[in-house]
């Protein structure tokens, strides 16, 4: 559901091709064949079982996710066979009704608007901290805050969204007036009543993914080489156009990356939404309203109850997750190897 | 353009470590001087002091005097971002920004002085590469990445973008250390001729290198490991190989040192 089994499928994939294509140590001549391969058994033999091991591995990878798409198309389709209404356009979802009515439209909204506010609130914060950490702050500070980022990222997003939830949540009231009142020009700030709204839900997801943002784009910066910096400095750069010239440029690929592993984090959250969310289903574009749904948040609210056709429904929104967090990512891939050649990796 | 550069009592640590004592020196504009000597000996550090990217490393400091025409680098009132922009450096290993192209590394510091220009980008574009005998063998292809150039291609690249900004000093770390002896003659070639506009130090390990393309030699040596470097002799690059002063030198250029 988030962007790592694709990520790392195509990277055992790589290294698959590049053991497969490595030319064998010391190839033994054909003249003297008994000499050398008697020589060296054990390279031989090391090799293959290494290059077989990351092959089946990388194979695995992708027919486990082939298996996960069929597994959701058969159990989607008696569901989606039976719905009255159409599936992507609908917002209504009553498929535990007769006849079965239901959508993804409400809660695929729910699910792309709350996760893009929540990358739009974190991805600049988590920059933000990551090049304090690694070009402002002095080098002790720097390097323990990198530890408590690194030790902040390891723990369950949950822990930080029960966090938002119970502690955040309660006092976002005032922010959203606040927005409302100066932003309410805007449409997505326009409200009659603010409460437990999609824009509550995506600070409680950003607070969610800023720690592993914030971590990753510190790694990124981090290999930013000292060379591109000091060519920066010498030319007369400020350490903000230092950064601009030579540390955001290089450590865009990487930062995009990163973002796409919060965004899949946002994207598949359940709990904490489920926990914000009143549960509704339609589609508005007053984010502050109380109101929306998101296809993670719904499976966890209506799994229990749901009779079989209900699961099917619920396994094909699932579905349309999947696809959706697949399409983020190739188009995130398309934007990193668009510049490919200058990314950095030809240095 | 170019200017005299005074250094006087100059002292540069690397936190409690002192890397380098009291060095006095003066280099003459318009002149190229090398400077010489094993390594450890600070010749770098002292170079690095001369457009204050020593201080860039964490805990590096520096004391004493380095005056720039007269005015002092380490003043109160200095901006070390000014200083950069009138010392220009240029590094061991070419190191063109990997994310632009050739054009964009060649205006990457005119950008940061507010040239916006299309026009006079251009121009100075197409003078700096000239200036770094490059622009014949990228005219075409401006907006290819700079990175994909050959080693020597990169190291004058990088020359293009330090002269770019018109210093007034051009500092290079061991510009040829990284390259072929080809790409480096085509480099000490560009050092004879960049010598009319700038005043240039070179640090170099290689005394032939120093004896070819210097004009005045600064011999630094320490007594043995974990000593501050000292400057040993300075003088005439013609008396420093032929007959000079010090004991240590000699043993140095003649290859006897240890």
């Amino acid at each position: 559901m988030t962007t790592e089994p694709d990520r790392s499928a195509g990277a055992a994939e790589q290294r698959g091709a590049a053991t497969a294509t490595a030319p064998p140590e010391d190839p033994p001549p054909a003249d003297r064949p008994a000499v050398a391969s008697a020589g060296r058994p054990k390279v031989g033999m090391a090799d293959l079982i290494f290059k077989n091991l990351t092959r089946t591995a990388g194979l695995g990878l992708l027919a486990l996710i082939v298996v996960i798409a069929v597994f959701l198309v058969l159990h989607a389709t008696d569901a989606l066979s039976a719905n009255t209404g159409n599936f992507l356009t609908t917002e209504e979802w009553s498929p535990n009704a007769s006849p079965p009515k239901f959508g993804v439209a409400a809660t695929l909204y729910g699910t792309v608007v709350s996760a893009a506010v929540a990358m739009i609130i974190a991805v600049p914060v988590a920059v933000g901290i990551a090049l304090f950490i690694t070009v402002y702050a002095p080098r002790q500070l720097s390097s323990f805050l990198g530890y408590i980022v690194d030790l902040l990222a390891a723990v369950p997003s949950v822990v930080y969204g029960l966090w938002g939830l119970l502690v955040l949540a309660p006092h976002m009231k005032g922010i959203q007036l606040w927005l409302n009142d100066y932003f309410g020009w805007i449409p997505l700030f326009d409200a009659d009543s603010v409460g437990r709204s999609l824009f509550v839900a995506s600070v409680v997801l950003a607070i969610m993914i800023l720690p592993i943002v914030a971590a990753l784009s510190r790694e990124v910066f981090l290999q930013v080489p000292i060379a591109h910096r000091e060519a920066a400095l010498a030319l007369g750069a400020t350490r903000w156009e230092m950064i601009r010239v030579a540390v955001l440029p290089y450590g865009k690929p990487g930062v995009i990356s990163a973002s796409m592993l919060g965004l899949g984090r946002a994207m598949g959250e359940t709990i904490a939404v489920a926990l914000v969310l009143p549960a509704s289903f339609d589609i508005s574009a007053h984010i502050l309203e109380p109101a929306g749904n998101t296809i993670a948040a719904n499976v966890a609210n209506g799994w229990g109850e749901a009779n079989e056709i209900g699961r099917g429904a619920l396994i094909a929104s699932g579905l349309v997750l999947f696809v959706v967090t697949m399409i983020v990512n190739i188009i995130a891939r398309a934007i990193v190897a668009r510049r490919r050649e200058f990314s950095g990796s030809a240095a | 353009m170019a200017t005299r550069i005074d250094v006087t009592g100059l002292t540069a640590y690397y936190g409690k470590f002192k890397a380098v004592a009291d060095v006095n020196l003066t280099i003459e504009p318009k002149n190229v001087t090398a400077f010489i000597g094993p390594s450890g000996c600070g010749k770098s550090t002292v170079l690095r002091t001369l457009n204050r990217m020593h201080e860039v490393l964490p805990g590096a400091r520096v004391e004493g005097k380095v005056l720039l025409d007269g005015e002092d680098l380490y003043g109160a009132g200095t901006d070390p971002v000014n200083v950069r922009r009138t010392v220009g450096m240029v590094f061991q290993r070419p190191n063109p920004f990997p994310t632009m192209s050739i054009y964009e590394n060649v205006i990457a510091g005119l950008k940061l002085n507010g040239v916006r220009k299309k026009a006079l980008l251009d121009e100075r574009v197409e003078e700096s590469l000239r200036g770094a005998n490059l622009w014949e063998e990228v005219k075409d292809r401006l907006g290819r990445p700079g990175a994909g150039l050959s080693g020597g291609q990169q190291q004058r690249l990088c020359i293009a973008r330090a002269i770019a900004v018109e210093p007034q000093v051009l500092l290079m770390d061991e510009p040829c250390s990284a390259l072929d002896p080809i790409s480096t003659l085509a480099i000490e070639d560009l050092i004879t001729k960049l010598k009319s506009s700038f005043t240039i130090v070179i640090v170099t390990h290689n005394m032939q290198q120093a004896s070819r393309v210097s004009d005045t030699t600064a011999f630094f040596s320490l007594e043995k490991t974990g000593d501050p470097g000292r400057l040993v002799e300075f003088d005439k690059t013609s008396k420093i190989f032929t007959n000079p002063t010090e004991k240590r030198t000699e043993d140095y250029v003649s290859g006897r040192f240890g």
